[in-house]
């Protein structure tokens, strides 16, 4: 009780200082200092991009770091970053052609060394790599010329594409074996568009400008002189620093406070879909905790009993949208076309749930994490066609331990894909028999891990399509609809979102 | 004395022993160390590595006396998000903890000693009256609240002080009195009761008698017996101003121990967590074992309670 009180005047208070102050300066913008302070509220325990798994971490490495690939967000097409050209040589070998003349922030020319350096040691499990999912792929690299490498890959892999413009990117060999991950967090080299001038662990990256940044970079020459990251875990604390001019750039504002924010003539705020999608996963193991859900026609039920359309326009906000499979529209093999709707029905999930033997509805426990307001929705929802649904609202952590002891019923699971533009980076995570599989439908299995390992573009999206298509079939989980973030910026910075939750501020510039 | 303070002494250190067992217990009992570091999407191989490298598949005795051992030999061990020394980390954090104590004891004292004064003067008066009523409203304000009143009134409104951060003296204004104001009302309640029992005592109505000017009986004279118990309260609460500091510093990312334990709680860094809770906690009870000897100096009626 005591806990929620304070909730409660702590999301207030802001609010009403909106209400009472809004509006009597402006923001101090740093335009005339050509700079942005951005604040964010989680820190990264180390910024070489392999050694964090968090979002800041991410954004800052693809302001310091370049990648082989980039892929263009708008288009989503693939064009060379630090690579010229690539080619598959078979199903486990590609052939990359380097670009000449880029330079490191430290001076040092990028060449086949770096490449070769950076992947063979992203590779060895022994230098333990925070997210082994994004590199495990790769078995070594070779140094064919001063500017040519072949990637040779553990199995068939043909998403390494995309991980090659995402996650995987490069350092510069010489260095990074000198000072390795730790005097990389202290004194980070990339060849990105922005270089580290400094790294106070735990409170800021101050970014600058890289003024020899390559012209052919498909990233657009940055104009922001300096970037200053500020890691400020309090929400409340972002919301005033934005409100007072201290800050010039915060994400991930809740909805009902970015809608509060709108109201303020100094603040601009944007919404943005995200790929993040949110999902009912149903544990249908024989030693599920709620048997019920073995009957696929309770879980049609459910899936019939929740308004997904009321709850993008109500909780979601602008830039969501309904999802008819488990996956992100934009993603590469995500298609549902096979997948059956469930509209909202009321009617027909008391006949499903009659029809199954449960006129009278059930208890059943759902286990959620994150996005609190949407969880209790559904247990309304589900309340109304007779099934008591118990919240049970916990840590992240807690509630994988939940779900992958079998302890969990129905879980309300969110996934980002780590921004990765592929099917194989979301859906198999949770049917492919891995950790977080609460239903292990070998059919489903087998498509997805024809769609993972194929590298013929037309077979995967076939396979991919008929596993999701089953998945909503058999009804083994609710596609619910992607999350949008909201972004708070001063007004008279000029960004543009992008589903990936990535802040591009190499392309941002104050009007 | 010796064996007053030889008793206090050894009840501290078992107390700091038991804090720093229960502690231990309780981090590692919330939840699955392994699984919460390796966050969201990590395979069962991720989790497993991160398991054997930190020893976390030890029995949990072994890992608690094997910490022990450890602290008790100055060696806090490796913060496993940041991947760097404990002590390292604490040792460039402590200062700016060490200072927000300091300024907020200072600022407490500095607003209970008049008020507490004023109010003894003039007992039942509007003076001892409002004197109360702050030292109510500091009482029943919870900090974080008071800091975000701060907040809208300094930086959002007025734009006089920045929300955030530690590198001007600026932005210790407001922790500062965040956090002053919430020790102030036992402070200032305590003053003013040592000054009316002071005031009502012998050498006073002599000092009067002498024909001395009132302002310098009050200070000379009064204050100066009513200040002693305050002084070791206020170590007292100087230990709970740090214990505090975790609100404040985290409202305010104010770069301290505070702040650090906050983040260290989040990631579940368990060594940080346990490293900063036990220095709080040393913290707190050496205060409080400074405040009861300073108590028995004083007054050696606790001394002959104790045998």
């Amino acid at each position: 009780m005591r806990a929620q009180v304070m909730r409660f005047w702590l999301r207030l208070l802001p609010l009403v200082g909106i209400v009472l102050f809004a509006g009597l300066s402006p923001a101090k913008a740093q335009k005339s200092a050509n700079m942005i302070r951005f604040g964010y509220d989680q820190v990264p325990e180390n910024i070489d991009p392999y050694f964090n798994n968090v979002r800041i971490g991410v954004i800052i490495s693809q302001h310091v770091w370049d990648t082989l690939i980039y892929r263009d967000p708008t288009s989503g097409t693939y064009k060379g970053q630090l690579a010229t050209a690539w080619r598959w040589t078979d199903d486990k070998t590609l052939e990359v052609d380097l670009r000449q003349g880029v330079k490191f922030h430290n001076g040092d020319a990028f060449s086949a060394d770096d490449v070769v350096y950076t992947l063979n040691f992203v590779a060895k499990t022994e230098n333990k790599v925070v997210t082994q999912n994004n590199v495990d792929w790769i078995a070594s690299a070779e140094k064919l010329d001063a500017y040519k490498v072949r990637i040779n890959l553990k199995r068939p892999f043909p998403a390494a594409i995309e991980y090659l413009a995402g996650p995987v990117v490069m350092h510069p060999g010489g260095y990074y074996a000198k000072v390795g991950p730790a005097g990389m967090n202290t004194a980070a080299i990339g060849s990105g568009p922005y270089r580290v001038t400094e790294h106070s662990i735990g409170k800021y990256v101050r970014l600058e400008r890289n003024k020899e940044y390559f012209k052919d970079s498909p990233k657009p020459q940055p104009t922001i002189d300096k970037i200053e990251i500020r890691f400020i875990p309090d929400r409340q604390t972002q919301l005033a620093e934005i409100l007072s001019g201290g800050l010039d750039l915060i994400m991930n504002v809740p909805a009902d406070q970015a809608l509060q924010l709108k109201a303020v003539p100094s603040v601009e705020v944007k919404s943005g879909e995200t790929m993040r999608i949110v999902f009912l996963n149903f544990n249908t193991l024989e030693s599920t905790p709620a048997p019920q859900l073995r009957d696929p026609r309770v879980r049609r039920a459910i899936a019939h009993a929740i308004d997904r359309e009321t709850m993008v326009k109500q909780l979601v906000g602008e830039g969501g949208r309904v999802l008819n499979a488990i996956c992100f529209p934009g993603q590469f093999g995500c298609i549902d076309t096979q997948a059956p709707r469930f509209s909202y029905d009321v009617a027909e999930a008391k006949r499903l749930l009659t029809e199954a033997g449960f006129p009278n509805g059930f208890e059943i426990d759902l286990v959620a994490y994150r996005e609190r307001p949407q969880s209790e929705a559904m247990v309304n929802y589900l309340r109304a066609v007779g099934i008591k649904a118990n919240l049970r609202f916990m840590q992240y952590a807690a509630m994988r331990e939940q779900v992958r002891q079998n302890k969990a019923a129905i879980a309300h699971q969110t996934w980002g894909s780590f921004s990765v533009n592929d099917v194989s980076a979301s859906t198999p995570v949770y049917f492919k028999f891995l950790p977080d599989d609460i239903n292990r439908d070998p059919e489903v299995r087998d498509l997805l891990e024809a769609g993972d390992s194929s590298v013929d573009p037309e077979k995967r999206k076939a396979n991919y399509a008929k596993a999701l298509g089953l998945i909503q079939e058999r009804a083994l989980g609710v596609p619910l609809y992607s999350l949008v973030t909201f972004y708070a910026m001063a007004k008279g910075l000029d960004m543009k979102t992008y589903a990936d939750e990535m802040p591009r501020l190499w392309e941002v510039r104050w009007k | 004395m010796l064996n007053y303070a030889i008793k206090r002494l050894v009840l501290a250190l078992a107390v700091a022993v038991a804090v720093s067992a229960a502690s231990f217990l309780l981090l590692r009992l919330s939840g699955d160390v392994a699984l919460a570091l390796a966050g969201e999407g990590a395979r069962q191989a991720d989790i497993d590595l991160i398991r054997q490298t930190h020893g976390l598949d030890r029995p949990l005795v072994v890992q608690y006396a094997d910490w022990l051992l450890r602290i008790l030999g100055g060696d806090f061990g490796q913060s496993l998000y940041f991947k760097t020394s404990v002590a390292g980390l604490i040792s460039s954090k402590i200062g700016t903890t060490l200072w927000l104590g300091l300024f907020s004891i200072v600022f407490a004292l500095a607003l209970a000693i008049p008020l507490g004064v004023v109010a003894a003067l003039y007992p039942n008066s509007w003076l001892d009256r409002l004197a109360l009523s702050l030292a109510v409203v500091g009482q029943a304000l919870p900090n974080f609240f008071f800091a975000l009143l701060l907040v809208m009134l300094f930086s959002i409104t007025l734009r006089w002080l920045p929300v955030s951060g530690s590198e001007t003296w600026a932005h210790f204004v407001m922790p500062t009195l965040a956090l002053g104001y919430y020790v102030t009302p036992p402070l200032m309640r305590l003053v003013r009761a040592g000054m009316i029992d002071v005031m009502g005592s012998d050498f006073i109505r002599t000092a009067h008698a002498k024909g001395q000017i009132p302002w310098r009986i009050v200070m000379n004279h009064a204050l100066r017996n009513a200040l002693v118990p305050v002084v070791a309260l206020a170590a007292v609460q100087l230990g709970f101003l740090l214990g505090g500091s975790i609100v404040i510093e985290t409202i305010f990312a104010l770069d301290g121990l505070g702040y650090l334990a906050y983040q260290s709680i989040t990631h579940k860094d368990f060594p940080v967590t346990q490293a900063v809770l036990m220095l709080l906690a040393v913290a707190y009870v050496v205060l409080t074992l400074l405040a009861d000897l300073v108590n028995a100096w004083i007054d050696p009626r606790l001394r002959t309670q104790e045998r």
